[in-house]
């Protein structure tokens, strides 16, 4: 597998800027959990797992895309949809507005979210995903927007919605505004069981505040990836909160799962196939979906996803 | 006072001054004609203070120890509260009590954060600051009220959902979400009423509403100020800073349309007259929830979907 070597050209998300040099071959890089020497190459080929321990090392976007969606299938929507930084935040020195900018730059998205069509093993389906590497994948208004639009580009075309989550929680500078995307989001959630379709919630690390206390943990299924942190508060807040360290395993993918919050915990390498496997088993239905009330669908929200249908934006 | 306000430190003389003359007013009435005169300086020097408090001095008046909490509420703008405990799944958080009540003769449902107006009360209610308990037996009143055809009122005043160990375990972040979506599509009309400070997906739980309501010197946050100061610049000393960059204030969040109403409070705050303040809070709901149940259901419900999912400007949309 040469999945990360190349540029994935056929993502259609901005990659002119985000594109760091060439990676040089043979480097070696310390796993931080097991402390092993790993050839890089190998590493990488092995998608971003210690072979030895099985740690998960964060993936950025593009990466997390391309190992999960067929490829060139990602059409992405609404690429340039951001915040217009509602409160006009500024505090000693420095502006939100010119901070922005700069998240841009270094994360080579609009926004801390993208989303679009796309298909697992065939399965058409909507995909939203997080970008981490903009202010920590935190959930402004934009986030919010985009989130709301997969459910609702989902909910007209009749297709599941898959969430990837990685996200330090609400964005502070977009105050209350920022809260609310909590609600949004779930609201719009809220449609998508008219049409019955499946929501497929994959949490990565780290999954923390607004996010999962919304829609990330709303999921028909939820999927965690080892190790990852999924909470309320992030470590060093619990820290503070408790007063002393943070027990070892709070706040994992496996301890949510022992207590019955998430449905599983699935390495990287299988994540793809299972999740195409859910996606056939979900939408298998043979007997007549009861669903409550579609007729009360708004015709402008129908209407909207037609016109996104129709125009088939992404560039 | 319990509780001394720092800003209203220039009043203590002049009220020192007052105290005096009244109990001397028991025998000299000339001294009662010197405590009017007093009161009405003091009055006027309450209005002026309380008009231009900053971001940071309303959420000490939102914090104060002595301002009416949803109990006090319940018991003098309410009738026959019934408290309901538990969430059926683990236990019961003091954090939030809820049970059926009437307003004005009409039967509704409570659902609201309690904080204590001492230490041990504090501790007991652990601050307002809720769990997963909490918000599931918020969940569990709000499908009874809905069974039932109880109209929804809620009462905001929380610090945050509480932080700790078990807390996750139990879900605190699935009980939120859950508490939201519940909210969201209940087929019953919901008003909120933000009576002191809230802050985090611990005041939204129990927020989404169909008309949201906040007292004159109450606040309205994403987290607490000390919070998002730790988050914004690692220090919790920027806690004013973070109060005023985020816009917290009731006439913050009406300028913004994301409430609908400010309730104006007795002169110098709701903890100097708690009997006035419920009166006008009571006098307050009882047209909204009369206007809200004479709403269709689906008209209802589509209006409230629209509050949240318009919610927010952006740019660079594709449409």
């Amino acid at each position: 597998m040469d999945l990360f070597r190349r540029r994935p050209r056929h993502l259609s998300l901005p990659f002119g800027e985000h594109n760091q040099q060439e990676e040089p071959d043979n480097l070696w890089i310390r796993c931080p959990s097991c402390n092993e020497q790993l050839y890089e190459r190998e590493y990488i080929d092995n998608l971003r797992v210690c072979p030895k321990c099985r740690f998960h090392f964060r993936l950025s976007l593009y990466e997390r895309l391309e190992t999960l969606l067929d490829a060139g299938s990602f059409e992405e929507f609404d690429k340039h949809l951001r915040s217009s930084d509602p409160l006009n935040f500024r505090s000693e020195g420095s502006a939100y507005a010119d901070k922005l900018i700069e998240y841009e730059r270094k994360a080579g998205t609009a926004e801390a979210a993208v989303y679009g069509s796309a298909s697992v093993e065939g399965v058409p389906l909507v995909v939203a995903a997080n970008n981490f590497a903009f202010q920590g994948g935190s959930m402004g208004v934009a986030v919010g927007e985009k989130i709301a639009r997969a459910v609702d580009l989902a909910v007209s075309r009749r297709v599941p919605l898959l969430t990837i989550s990685a996200s330090g929680g609400a964005r502070q500078h977009e105050g209350v505004y920022a809260l609310m995307q909590m609600a949004k989001t779930t609201a719009a959630l809220s449609r998508l069981s008219r049409v019955g379709m499946p929501y497929v919630s994959l949490l990565t690390d780290p999954t923390v505040g607004g996010v999962p206390a919304s829609y990330a943990m709303l999921g028909d299924v939820t999927i965690a990836e080892p190790g990852a942190f999924i909470g309320f508060a992030g470590p060093r807040v619990i820290e503070q909160a408790i007063r002393q360290k943070l027990p070892p395993g709070t706040a994992t993918a496996e301890s949510m799962l022992a207590h019955g919050m998430i449905d599983m915990v699935c390495s990287r390498a299988e994540l793809r196939g299972t999740i195409a496997r859910l996606l056939r088993l979900l939408t298998g239905a043979s007997y007549p979906r009861h669903l409550e009330d579609q007729a009360s669908l708004p015709a402008e929200q129908m209407a909207a996803g037609m016109h996104i249908e129709r125009t088939g934006v992404g560039d | 006072m319990a509780t001394s306000l720092e800003f209203e430190a220039p009043l203590s003389e002049l009220q020192a001054e007052l105290d005096k003359a009244r109990s001397a007013a028991v025998v000299n009435p000339d001294s009662g004609r010197n405590a009017d005169r007093l009161q009405a300086q003091l009055n006027e020097r309450l209005y002026v203070l309380y008009q231009g408090l900053n971001p940071w001095q309303k959420l000490q008046v939102a914090r104060h120890s002595n301002r009416p909490h949803p109990l006090d509420y319940l018991r003098l703008a309410f009738t026959d509260f019934t408290e309901l405990h538990g969430d059926r799944c683990f236990g019961d958080d003091k954090a939030i009590v809820g049970g059926p009540a009437f307003l004005d003769g009409r039967a509704v449902m409570v659902v609201a954060h309690q904080k204590g107006h001492d230490t041990r009360e504090n501790v007991r209610r652990n601050f307002g600051m809720a769990g997963p308990e909490g918000f599931r037996k918020a969940q569990r009143l709000f499908k009874l009220a809905e069974k039932l055809g109880l109209p929804v009122i809620t009462m905001i005043d929380t610090p945050g959902a509480n932080v700790g160990v078990a807390d996750e375990e139990r879900g605190q972040v699935e009980a939120i979400a859950s508490s939201i979506a519940e909210m969201c599509s209940l087929k019953v009309p919901i008003i909120s009423v933000v009576t002191g400070e809230a802050n985090s997906g611990g005041a939204l739980a129990i927020g989404v509403a169909d008309r949201i309501l906040m007292l004159e010197h109450s606040t309205y946050s994403v987290a607490s100020p000390e919070a998002a100061a730790v988050i914004l610049w690692r220090s919790a000393q920027r806690a004013p800073e973070a109060a005023e960059a985020m816009r917290i204030t009731a006439q913050d969040m009406l300028n913004f349309k994301l409430v609908d109403m400010v309730i104006p409070e007795p002169l110098g705050g709701a903890h100097r007259d708690a009997t006035g303040m419920a009166l006008t809070v009571r006098d307050t709901l009882i047209p909204v929830v009369t206007s809200l149940v004479s709403m269709g259901i689906t008209d209802l419900l589509e209006a409230r979907y629209r509050r949240y999912r318009d919610l927010g400007p952006f740019t660079g949309s594709d449409l």
